[in-house]
C-alpha cells in the first residue's frame, strides 16, 4: 500500500497545548500558518523575469507546492505582488494602482535586477527600482534569476507571513510607511 | 529603367534644381541627399508619383541632433524605399535648434503620423499640420525632449554608481 501517510508532507502544528480532543494555541500562529501555505501571487511580469516565472509555474519547479496554486492576474484575493521585469516610469503608476487595489495583508517581491534597482537600464525612462513606488518585502537578485531563486524569494515571504503579528498592519510604523508612499 | 544613385540624383536635380538638392553621398550604399524645408514634401511626393522612380514606401523617419553643427543642430531624416526596384534613398533636412519646425508628411503617408509624434517626443520638432502632435512614448509629464544631447542619458537619481563603490 503506497497511500500511507509517510508519503505526505504535513506541516508541523504550531506550539500549543494539546489534550484529549482539543488543541489550544494562539490565533496569531494559526492564521500565520494558514497564510503561509496559501500565498496567492499576482504576477506583474513585464520582461524576461516573467519568462522565468512561467518556468517556476511549470511542472518542473511547480510553485503550487508552496500553496501559490492560483496566480491571479487581478488584485482580487491576491496576497503577493510579484513584479518581474523592467518597470518604465510610464508603468510606475500602474504598479502602484495594482498595489493599492490589493487587500491587506499584502506582500511585494521585486524579482530580478530591473525591478529591484533598474538593473542595467540606467536611463531617464526607467524607474530605478519599484521601491520608489511601492514598499518591497523581498528582493530577488539575478538577471534573470533562476526559478529556484524565485521560489526562494517566495519562501522568504512565507517566513514573513508566518511570523507576522496580527497587529502589524495597524501599527503606526506601517501606516507611516504607507504614508511615505502616499498610499491612502 | 534600372535605378542607380546617379540617374535618380540626375532626375531629382533636373526637377528641383541644384539650389534645393545638395550634399549627395553614399556612406553605406544608400544615397543620402540634403534638401530644405520648402522642397521636402514636394520631393517625397515626386519620388512617389513619378512612374519611373516609384519610390512609394516610407521605411522610417526620425530626428537627429548634431550639437556641434552651427545653425543646423537639428535634422529630420527620411528613408524611402522603392519596393518595385528594391532601391533605397535617404533624405535629410537640417534646421537650427531655435527653429525646429517641419511640414507634416501625414497627408502623403499615414505611417508618418506616429513617426512624427516620436520625433516630436524625443527631439521637440514641431510638425505643422500634424493632426495630433502629442507625446507617444514618454510620460506626458516629461518637461524636456530626452534625446537632445544636452540632457544626460542616465537617470540622475541612481545611488549605486557613485565612485566609492569603484575605489575611486
Amino acid at each position: 500500500m503506497s497511500d500511507s501517510n509517510n508519503d505526505i508532507k504535513l506541516v508541523d502544528a504550531p506550539d500549543g497545548i494539546s489534550g484529549a480532543g482539543f488543541f489550544a494555541t494562539s490565533f496569531e500562529k494559526v492564521i500565520g500558518l494558514a497564510r503561509k501555505h496559501s500565498l496567492w501571487p499576482l504576477p506583474f511580469a513585464t520582461s524576461c523575469c516573467g519568462i522565468e516565472y512561467m518556468a517556476t509555474m511549470g511542472s518542473n519547479y511547480d510553485i503550487s507546492r508552496f500553496g501559490s496554486e492560483r496566480p491571479s492576474f487581478s488584485p482580487r484575493q491576491a496576497d503577493i505582488l510579484m513584479v518581474m521585469g523592467t518597470i518604465a516610469k510610464k508603468m510606475g503608476p500602474v504598479v502602484k494602482q495594482v498595489y493599492e487595489q490589493m487587500a491587506e495583508p499584502r506582500w511585494v517581491i521585486a524579482v530580478g535586477a530591473c525591478a529591484s534597482s533598474g538593473g542595467i537600464f540606467d536611463t531617464y525612462s526607467v524607474l530605478q527600482g519599484i521601491d520608489r513606488v511601492v514598499p518591497v518585502d523581498v528582493y530577488v537578485p539575478g538577471c534573470p534569476p533562476r526559478p529556484e531563486q524565485i521560489l526562494d524569494g517566495l519562501m522568504r515571504v512565507q517566513d514573513l507571513a508566518e511570523n507576522e503579528s496580527l497587529r502589524r498592519r495597524n501599527s503606526p510604523e506601517y501606516q507611516a510607511l504607507l504614508a511615505s508612499y502616499n498610499i491612502k | 529603367m534600372e535605378l542607380t544613385n546617379e540617374n535618380v540624383l540626375g532626375k531629382i536635380i533636373s526637377k528641383f534644381g541644384e539650389e534645393n538638392i545638395w550634399d549627395a553621398f553614399s556612406p553605406d550604399g544608400i544615397m543620402t541627399i540634403t534638401t530644405n524645408r520648402a522642397s521636402i514634401i514636394e520631393l517625397i511626393q515626386y519620388l512617389r508619383e513619378d512612374k519611373e522612380l516609384d519610390i512609394s514606401f516610407l521605411t522610417t523617419m526620425c530626428g537627429i541632433h548634431y550639437p556641434d553643427f552651427k545653425d543646423k543642430e537639428l535634422c529630420v531624416m527620411y528613408q524611402l524605399h522603392s519596393l518595385r526596384h528594391n532601391y533605397r534613398i535617404r533624405i535629410k533636412v537640417f534646421m537650427p535648434a531655435t527653429d525646429a519646425v517641419m511640414p507634416t508628411l501625414t497627408n502623403l503617408y499615414s505611417a508618418a503620423n506616429w513617426m512624427e509624434r516620436e520625433t516630436f517626443d524625443f527631439y521637440g520638432v514641431q510638425f505643422t499640420g500634424h493632426p495630433n502632435l502629442t507625446r507617444i512614448l514618454n510620460i506626458e509629464e516629461m518637461e524636456y525632449h530626452p534625446m537632445l544631447k544636452q540632457y544626460p542619458l542616465e537617470d540622475q537619481t541612481r545611488e549605486d554608481k557613485i565612485d566609492t563603490f569603484f575605489g575611486r
